[in-house]
């Protein structure tokens, strides 16, 4: 039985090794890609369409973390919210506020300096992300209090109406002095290195260190004591009970971690567009988050990757070929998705994968025997 | 003699509406006993189970576990106790594997259920306690199979696995036979038996299968309509002609 063990753990180590070293090219590739692009194209880094690429993948990186903290609560959790842009939308808000209406005063007669460096850039940073921290965490908490009693479709509705409580907060003209209300906040202003428009490249990497970074905690979680019993919430929410887990408990990790990811998300959603707007925290937000899992694979996290990586895509070409009316050329398509692949693009491959090898091999084998088949007969 | 009660209900009563499905009853639970539960279908068996276990809040009455009042402790918290509870309707994880299962309820008793950043993997203790576990239910050659694509009889072994791997003193089985051919029920008694002697745990068995429950309890008791008809031992209560005519029918007045 030890060996046995030690064999399945063996396994594992080559099958994650695998996976690891698929993701690895990908990360390169993602690392290059402004450069060859610049090369191939001859076009500057900060110029034309090297520049509008990285943008294009700015948003995928973004909405990829979306996507994966949604995953966390419907796909490993079993929890279907229909408010999840309200922790994306509050993280965007916070953010743009606070550097709107908050920080400007405080730099402007305030200097930190370490010697002769000035970091009141960095330092207001920090303290601006920590505060999208806070945010997050009590956007979560209120959400996770919905699912103490509520479940099913009584639960998503409420949490679809918490979602357009936050849509209908930042559009409230009563506030129209910081939000911009319908508007939304506009110009928020950036430090100059993290600008998109002057230095987009430098907000191409640090979306895409905050995609790995995201990824590999939230892959991490999944694997853990915690995280498991998540996944066990979403199976069994009865049986869970019984051998002595609390669901609310765990319910609210869930909550709490999915809005941090979602959060920063979109803080970060927020200096790409130096942006807030009520579409943000709309509900239509979170359905693409929805669409994005479903496409590539819920409780999958690559899968979420890979689905924001295609809408990202398909939402760009769709858009020169069809014109505004490209969604409805994509629901087509999303239906087709559903039904051909019903566990998303990475799910189905997952399910399917042991088939496909057996059948292959079949092939193989049939294909050898007629070549011996044949080199007997001409014997 | 209160010093070997481990479980003790007093006076429990459960309401639906007007249709009062166990009524005013109170049993208490030797220690290290098998204790059965029978009677006909509709005699109130599994509600009386669900007061026990804490899945339903009882209209009247309390129960005591050890000498402590429970009445109003939620399930996750009795479970921490030490009351285990199997199901008459399977109920396990099903799209997770058969070890998985087993080690998630191995883990609900320990320390390590905040740890979010840590690998499950590096807790071997958990993953040992399970693979221990399915050994005694007999499932070890379907460690890694998802646990939805087990038989239905080894389902219900998953089911006693999931229970046992939560190390309880108490164990309360709900009909662990249910469902199950006639062939495949020894091999389950045995596991029950093995479970319950070898590690002198209590166990409440709710049963239908006259044979198991006379060969294996130390105490039955009879419920009929929601109230105690009978509690004896169990060649008393085959020869008791109250319970007789309730819920043995003739077979077992032949028989005695």
């Amino acid at each position: 039985m030890v060996n046995r063990r030690d064999a399945i753990k063996k396994n594992k180590l080559v099958s994650s090794m695998k996976g690891e070293g698929t993701l690895l090219v990908l990360l390169v590739v993602l690392i290059l890609f402004p450069f060859v692009m610049s090369f191939i194209t001859g076009t500057g880094m900060n110029e034309g369409v090297t520049k509008f690429w990285q943008g294009q993948l700015i948003i995928f990186f973004i909405m990829a973390v979306f996507a994966m903290s949604y995953d966390l609560l419907m796909g490993f959790g079993g929890i279907l919210s229909f408010g999840h842009a309200a922790s994306f939308g509050g993280g965007a808000y916070t953010f743009a506020l606070l550097m709107k209406h908050v920080v400007p005063p405080i730099t402007h007669n305030y200097r930190i300096t370490i010697g002769s460096v000035n970091i009141t850039d960095a330092i207001v940073l920090i303290v601006v992300f920590l505060v999208v921290l806070l945010v997050s965490i009590l956007i979560g908490l209120l959400f996770a209090a919905t699912s103490i009693r509520l479940k099913g479709a009584y639960f998503a509705m409420l949490t679809l109406a918490l979602g357009s409580a936050m849509h209908m907060l930042v559009k409230a003209t009563d506030f129209h002095k910081w939000t911009g209300a319908d508007e939304g906040l506009h110009g928020v202003p950036v430090p100059v290195w993290l600008n998109p428009t002057q230095n987009r490249l430098t907000v191409y990497f640090v979306s895409l260190a905050f995609l790995i970074i995201c990824y590999l905690l939230m892959k991490r979680m999944v694997n853990s004591p915690t995280g498991r019993v998540i996944i066990a919430n979403r199976e069994n929410e009865d049986r869970m009970r019984m051998i002595g887990y609390n669901p609310v408990t765990y319910r609210t990790i869930a909550f709490v971690s999915a809005s941090i990811f979602a959060g920063f998300a979109g803080a970060l959603y927020s200096i790409w567009n130096t942006s807030a707007t009520p579409t943000m925290v709309s509900a239509v937000m979170t359905v693409n988050a929805l669409i994005i899992t479903i496409l590539g694979g819920m409780g999958t996290l690559v899968g979420a990757i890979l689905g924001a990586a295609i809408m990202q895509v398909i939402s760009q070409f769709f858009y020169t070929w069809f014109g505004a009316r490209w969604p409805l050329v994509f629901g087509v398509l999303f239906i087709l998705i559903v039904m051909f692949l019903p566990y998303g693009i990475i799910g189905t491959w997952r399910m399917k994968k042991h088939d496909l090898k057996q059948f292959f091999e079949q092939g193989k084998r049939i294909i050898a025997q007629k070549k011996t088949l044949n080199q007997e007969e001409e014997a | 003699m209160t010093k070997d009660i481990i479980l003790e209900a007093k006076s429990l009563t459960k309401a639906f509406g007007s249709l009062v499905a166990v009524d005013d009853v109170s049993i208490a639970i030797q220690a290290k006993t098998m204790h059965a539960i029978i009677g006909p279908n509709g005699a109130g068996k599994t509600t009386l189970f669900n007061l026990l276990s804490g899945v339903l809040p009882p209209t009247k009455g309390e129960v005591f576990y050890k000498g402590e009042n429970i009445t109003s402790l939620p399930p996750y918290k009795r479970a921490h106790l030490g009351i285990g509870r199997s199901y008459q309707i399977t109920n396990i994880f099903p799209n997770l594997s058969v070890i998985e299962n087993v080690r998630l309820a191995a883990q609900a008793k320990g320390k390590d259920n905040f740890k979010l950043f840590r690998k499950v993997d590096d807790f071997h203790e958990y993953v040992n306690k399970a693979y221990e576990v399915i050994g005694i239910v007999d499932l070890a050659g379907r460690a890694n199979d998802f646990a939805r694509d087990l038989t239905h009889g080894e389902k219900r072994k998953l089911e006693l696995g999931i229970m046992l791997a939560c190390d309880p003193e108490l164990l309360l089985f709900d009909e662990p036979t249910a469902g199950m051919s006639s062939d495949q029920v020894p091999e389950l008694i045995s596991i029950i038996n093995q479970i319950v002697q070898q590690r002198e745990r209590t166990a409440i068995l709710v049963e239908h299968r006259m044979d198991v429950v006379m060969s294996i309890s130390d105490v039955v008791t009879v419920m009929n309509q929601g109230r105690i008809l009978a509690e004896g031992a169990p060649s008393d209560i085959a020869n008791n002609q109250q319970v007789q005519t309730a819920y043995l029918g003739d077979l077992y007045g032949e028989l005695a």
